[in-house]
């Protein structure tokens, strides 16, 4: 700790590192599409900032690769990712608690099985999950593009951990206070619960917001489009000149909700944290 | 308020049997504690009672209903824990509502019963506190507040002392002793401190590898041990053992003297028994046992005194006043004071 001002020197050294592209970004998209497209670099703010965002807010960005409106497909994303983080803490929330608080025939085995689920991240079972999603004509649907994202392994597992630390104390006395097991869920283990809550909601939104493969896959229908699948589909791989101010705009609003979820939550958090009970 | 029966409870978990078939009958608004060594199935009986583990066979019986299978909820009984058990995110009010919450009982009554129940206890103050704002004493009370708005048919007590200080204890100790009198509520007490056990039963259960070995009261067991565990068990420090085989009616210790006891047990001669002696019960004088004195402990109106026999046995004797012997020091059994047992299977004999 003595030597201040060095670590000052590399730590801001490496803000700057870590930092100077999305400075790039924010500059680009205030400046015009043939200032980009030439080469130049511009460091300082250009002039159409309000005029860009308006742009890529409504799709009205002109252009031979015309992009969905942002604000349509901000609105779709965030309706996967909060749909996807609400569900994964729903069902693993519910499972883990299974698992943990009953005893029923194959209940090992149902904990190893959503285990080793954990070995088989989103890719590997894409082509099987698009083959159901097609039987069941759910394509180009919200559900799905939500409902197979939404079982977690992990989620499940940590829940688990959790529920572990509760005391049985707690169980057996709200046994003898009369509650059953579903009150017994919503009266004590769910408070109990809220921090590991709104950690996870922090972890799981992010994933969730930046899910590409399975949306592109899954969505044709462009009104349906997500941001971070919008956006790569606004960088033409043709000619034809991209409309980097537009595309950037687009990027810096992509960027806002995980930033907010993560300030929001954060505060929550912390407060949970320092009010954690024993 | 309720009678509790119990008839022939048997547990095993796997294939270990906890217990070993107990019987117990409590009348209505008696304080039975449940006494005995560490692991020998006092926590394991109350759990059954309470509905939360499950006996192998046997029956339960609360008020003259069977309850055998039934869940806790429906047993109508309250438990305090040995942490307490408090659900850290509840304040005390919510902590003691619950119950009557989930009864549906309407928030008035709600209200009112805490408020009766938060005043015996002198926690008027502490009812919008969360548990962790509590010392352990009031952590204690709000949890036995938490038994007592719920108007039970039994209170179950799970070591609830064990978690306090000495004098805290023996505070709370009374305090529950003139709570339960007061509202007359059927109780069983688990512990494994004897004086604890004492000091606050009606009667006492004294367990031991999953048998009741003796059910009496404290003055009963303590004046007439139904075996040489019970014996050794109860009182402090522990009774002495000095073994003896019969000869004409009278008892022949190995270390040679004989003695007569007030009434002749009927049985054979060279009978193997085991004669026991209080230490409080050992008096000095001449013509009795020779102890080679080990170690005193004076605690001032009266000494311990420590040592051997000459072949060898442990002998622990409670002598009035200072004792500045040293050396041998002569002790007599006095004959209304000695319990015989069996040498073979330590049961008691006679009266
Ligand atoms: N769920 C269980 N599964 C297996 N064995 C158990 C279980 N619960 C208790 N036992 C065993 O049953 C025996 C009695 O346990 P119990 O908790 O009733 O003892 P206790 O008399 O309350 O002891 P303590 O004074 O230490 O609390 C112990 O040997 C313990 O290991
Ligand atoms: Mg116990």
């Amino acid at each position: 700790m003595r030597r201040t001002p060095m670590a000052y020197l590399w730590l801001t050294l490496g803000v700057l590192v870590f930092a100077f592209p999305i400075y790039m970004t924010l500059i680009g998209s205030t400046h015009d599409a043939s200032t980009i497209g030439r080469g130049d670099v511009p460091l300082l703010p250009g002039p159409l900032g309000g005029e860009n965002y308006a742009n890529a807010w409504n799709g009205t960005g002109g252009g031979r690769i015309q992009g969905q409106p942002a604000g349509l497909m901000l609105a779709n994303s965030l309706i996967m990712a909060l749909c996807i983080a609400a569900g994964k803490i729903a069902i693993s929330l519910l499972s883990a608690f299974a698992v943990v608080y009953f005893r029923f025939p194959g209940r090992m085995l149902a904990f190893w099985l959503i285990f080793i689920t954990l070995m088989l991240p989103v890719e590997v079972r894409i082509i099987p999950t698009f083959q159901v999603m097609v039987d069941l004509s759910l394509t180009n649907s919200r559900a799905g593009l939500i409902v197979p994202l939404m079982a977690s392994a992990t989620a499940t597992l940590l829940f688990r951990q959790f529920f572990l630390t509760i005391p049985r104390e707690y169980v057996e006395a709200a046994k003898v206070d009369g509650a059953g097991p579903l009150r017994f869920f919503r009266d004590v283990v769910l408070p109990l619960s809220v921090t590991n809550i709104a950690a996870l909601f922090v972890i799981l939104f992010i994933y969730g917001w930046n899910q590409y493969l399975w949306p592109l896959l899954i969505i044709n229908e462009r009104s349906l489009e997500t941001i971070v699948v919008g956006l790569t589909k606004m960088i033409g791989t043709g000619d034809s000149q991209n409309e980097w101010n537009i595309i950037m705009a687009t990027a810096v609003m992509a960027m806002l909700p995980p930033v907010a979820v993560v300030v929001l939550m954060q505060r929550w958090f912390i407060k949970g944290l320092t009010e954690t009970e024993k | 308020m309720a009678t509790l029966k119990l008839t022939d409870i048997k547990k095993q978990f796997g294939t270990t049997q906890v217990l070993h078939g107990v019987d117990l009958n409590v009348a209505e608004g008696e304080m039975i504690v449940i006494v005995g060594a560490s692991g020998c199935g006092k926590s394991t009986l109350l759990r059954i009672v309470a509905g939360l583990e499950f006996a192998t066979s046997g029956q339960v019986d609360i008020g003259g209903q069977d309850v055998t299978g039934l869940d806790p909820a429906e047993r109508d009984v309250a438990m305090v824990f040995q942490n307490y058990a408090l659900y850290p995110h509840m304040s005390v009010f919510q902590n003691m509502a619950y119950g009557l919450k989930i009864r549906r009982m309407a928030p008035e009554d709600i209200r009112k019963r805490v408020a009766q129940a938060a005043a015996l206890l002198g926690i008027e103050a502490l009812l919008e506190r969360r548990p962790r704002e509590l010392s352990g004493g009031q952590r204690q009370r709000v949890a036995m507040g938490r038994a007592i708005v719920r108007e039970p048919k039994l209170f179950l007590f799970d070591e609830p002392l064990s978690n306090l200080d000495a004098k805290l204890r023996v505070q709370m100790r009374a305090e529950i002793k003139r709570l339960q009198r007061r509202l007359g509520v059927t109780s069983l007490f688990v512990t494994h401190d004897q004086v604890e056990a004492m000091t606050l039963g009606d009667r006492l259960v004294v367990m031991h590898q999953g048998h009741a070995a003796q059910v009496a009261t404290p003055m009963e067991i303590w004046s007439r041990p139904a075996d040489t565990y019970v014996a050794s068990f109860i009182g402090s420090p522990a009774m002495n053992f000095l073994p003896g085989t019969m000869e004409g009616g009278a008892v022949r210790l190995d270390l040679g003297l004989k003695l007569h006891l007030p009434a002749t047990p009927a049985l054979a001669d060279g009978h193997k028994v085991t004669l026991g002696i209080r230490p409080e019960h050992l008096c000095p004088g001449a013509g009795g046992i020779t102890m080679n004195l080990e170690l005193l402990e004076p605690l001032g109106s009266e000494t311990v005194a420590h040592g051997r026999l000459p072949d060898g046995t442990e002998l622990t004797a409670r002598l009035p006043g200072e004792v500045t012997t040293e050396g041998p020091l002569s002790l007599l059994l006095p004959s209304e004071h000695l319990h015989l047992f069996d040498a073979a299977t330590g049961k008691r004999i006679g009266a």
